[in-house]
C-alpha cells in the first residue's frame, strides 16, 4: 500500500475542521460559528475531486454526527447531498471568481443546513429558529480567505 | 493523477450508494436503536478531538492561574475558609436532622433513605447543534458512569447521561426538547411534569388545569417518580402562569435553578439503589464524598 503525497496534511485539515466545530467560543459568537466541516470539504471537493469523494464526505459526516450527538447519518446525508453539486460542477466552480464562489458556497451551506433541519424535524421534532441560518452568512464571508489559505496549504504540502 | 475519462461507477451511482449507507445508518440508529455499541466505540475514538478542542481554553486558564498574585490567592483562601466554616456548621445541623429523620422514619415503619455517592466531572464540550442541548463530560464508563445517571450542579438538577464512552459521557440537559422530568411542588406536593422547550432558561409544565393551586415563585423539586432522578433535589421555580381560559390548559413556565447556559463543573450522582458503582481514580476522594442524599 503506497501513501499518496500529502496524506497527513490532508487528514490534519479534517481534524482541525472538526476541532473548530466543537471548540468552545464566547456565547455572542456562538450562533455565527462558520460551518468549518462543510467549508473544508467543499474546498477539497473542488480542488482534488479525483481523491476526495463521497467516501470522505460520508466519514466526515458520521464523525460530525458523533461529535454533535445527533442521530447517526443526519449530517452524513446532508453533507453527501451538498457534495453532489460540488463534485458535478467542480471544474466550473474552480474557475469562478472568489465573489461568485462565495455565493455558491453560501447556497451549498444553506442547502446542507436546511436538510439537517428537515431530518432533525422529522426524526426528533426539532423547532426551527432563525439563528440556525446565521452560519450560512458567516461561512460565505469567510470562504475567500479560507480558499486562499487552503490553496497555499495545498501547494506547500503538495496535496495532489 | 486520473486520466481525463474517468473509470468506475458514475457520479450519480456513487451518490446513491452514499445515500443508501447514510440512510441505513439513520434507520438503524433511530428506529432500531442498535447503534449504541458503535456509538460508544466511536465516541471513545473521537474523544481526543474533544480534548483538543478545549485545550486552548485550558491553557488560557492555566496562564491566568499562574498570573494570579500572592495577595489575591491569600484573599481567595480567606474567603473560602470563611465559607467552609459556615458550611461545616450547616452540615453539623444537617447530620443531626438526618439522624432524627431516619429514627422517625423507622418509628413510622417506612424505608430509611440510604446514602448516595457522587463524583465531580468537568464539561469538555458543549454540542453546537442548535436543535438539542447536550454537553460532554470528562468521565466515562471507566469511572463507573452509566446510561440514565442523574447529573446535578451546585444549584439543582442539570440532566441525565444518555450515552457513555470510555472517558467521556454525553449529558442531555433538562432544557432539551425531548426531555421531560417529573417534579413536585415543595409547598403543596402537586405533581407536575416539566418539558424542555429548547430555551436554556425556561421549561414548560404540561397538562396543568386552570384551577391549579400553583403560584408564581413556587419551588419545584424532583419527585423521584420517574426512577431516573432521586427525590427531593431542587429543579426549578415557577416564573409565569398564564391562566388564559381559551386554552385547554394553563400555560406555566418555570426557570431552572441550574445555570444551564454556563455549566462547567457538574456532579454525577449514584443513587443508593443503582447497580453501578463509582470508580474513583485515587482513594483520597472516597472518604469525603460519602454522604446522605
Amino acid at each position: 500500500m503506497w501513501v499518496k503525497s500529502g496524506l497527513l496534511p490532508l487528514l490534519f485539515s479534517y481534524v482541525l475542521a472538526l476541532v473548530l466545530t466543537i471548540m468552545p467560543i464566547p456565547a455572542v459568537l456562538e450562533p455565527w460559528r462558520p460551518d468549518w466541516v462543510s467549508l473544508v470539504l467543499i474546498y477539497w471537493l473542488i480542488a482534488i475531486p479525483h481523491r476526495v469523494g463521497f467516501g470522505t464526505v460520508l466519514i466526515m459526516g458520521l464523525l460530525t454526527d458523533i461529535l454533535m450527538g445527533s442521530t447517526f447519518g443526519i449530517y452524513a446525508t446532508a453533507l453527501v447531498l451538498m457534495a453532489y453539486p460540488a463534485l458535478r460542477h467542480f471544474q466550473r466552480i474552480r474557475n469562478y471568481s472568489l465573489t461568485q464562489q462565495l455565493l455558491i458556497v453560501g447556497v451549498l451551506i444553506f442547502v446542507k443546513r436546511v436538510i439537517v433541519y428537515e431530518l432533525e424535524h422529522v426524526l426528533n421534532d426539532a423547532v426551527f429558529n432563525l439563528p440556525y441560518l446565521y452560519p450560512v452568512l458567516s461561512s460565505a464571508i469567510i470562504w475567500p480567505w479560507l480558499f486562499l489559505i487552503l490553496r497555499r496549504y495545498r501547494r506547500r504540502y503538495l496535496i495532489r | 493523477m486520473k486520466s481525463l475519462f474517468e473509470h468506475g461507477p458514475s457520479l450519480s451511482t456513487r451518490l446513491l450508494l452514499a445515500l443508501i449507507v447514510a440512510g441505513t445508518l439513520m434507520f438503524l440508529d433511530h428506529r432500531l436503536q442498535t447503534m449504541q455499541p458503535v456509538r460508544s466505540f466511536l465516541s471513545t475514538a473521537t474523544a481526543p478531538v474533544q480534548y483538543l478542542a478545549v485545550l486552548p481554553e485550558e491553557i488560557m486558564d492555566r496562564l491566568v492561574y499562574l498570573a494570579t498574585t500572592r495577595s489575591a490567592l491569600r484573599e481567595d483562601n480567606q474567603r473560602l475558609r470563611d465559607e467552609l466554616l459556615g458550611l461545616q456548621m450547616a452540615v453539623q445541623r444537617l447530620n443531626f436532622l438526618e439522624n432524627e429523620n431516619a429514627r422517625l422514619r423507622q418509628l413510622l415503619g417506612s424505608e430509611v433513605r440510604a446514602a448516595s455517592r457522587r463524583m465531580a466531572a468537568e464539561v469538555v464540550s458543549v454540542a453546537t447543534d442548535p436543535f438539542s442541548h447536550q454537553v460532554v463530560i470528562n468521565k466515562g464508563y471507566q469511572s463507573g458512569v452509566y446510561e440514565g445517571q442523574p447529573v446535578l450542579d451546585n444549584r439543582g438538577i442539570v440532566g441525565q447521561v444518555i450515552s457513555v464512552a470510555r472517558s467521556t459521557a454525553r449529558v442531555l440537559l433538562i432544557a432539551d426538547q425531548s426531555h421531560a422530568i417529573s417534579l413536585r411542588a415543595e409547598r403543596n406536593d402537586i405533581r407536575v411534569i416539566a418539558q424542555g422547550t429548547g430555551s436554556l432558561t425556561q421549561l414548560e409544565l404540561s397538562f396543568i388545569p386552570h384551577s391549579t393551586e400553583l403560584k408564581e415563585g413556587d419551588v419545584l423539586v424532583s419527585s423521584g417518580l420517574g426512577g431516573v432522578f432521586p427525590e427531593g433535589y431542587p429543579v426549578a421555580e415557577i416564573s409565569v402562569i398564564n391562566r388564559d381560559e381559551r386554552l385547554q390548559y394553563a400555560q406555566v413556565f418555570v426557570t431552572p435553578f441550574a445555570q444551564l447556559d454556563r455549566v462547567r463543573t457538574l456532579l454525577l450522582l449514584w443513587p443508593a439503589d443503582a447497580q453501578e458503582q463509582p470508580i474513583y481514580e485515587d482513594a483520597v476522594e472516597t472518604d469525603e464524598v460519602n454522604d446522605v442524599g
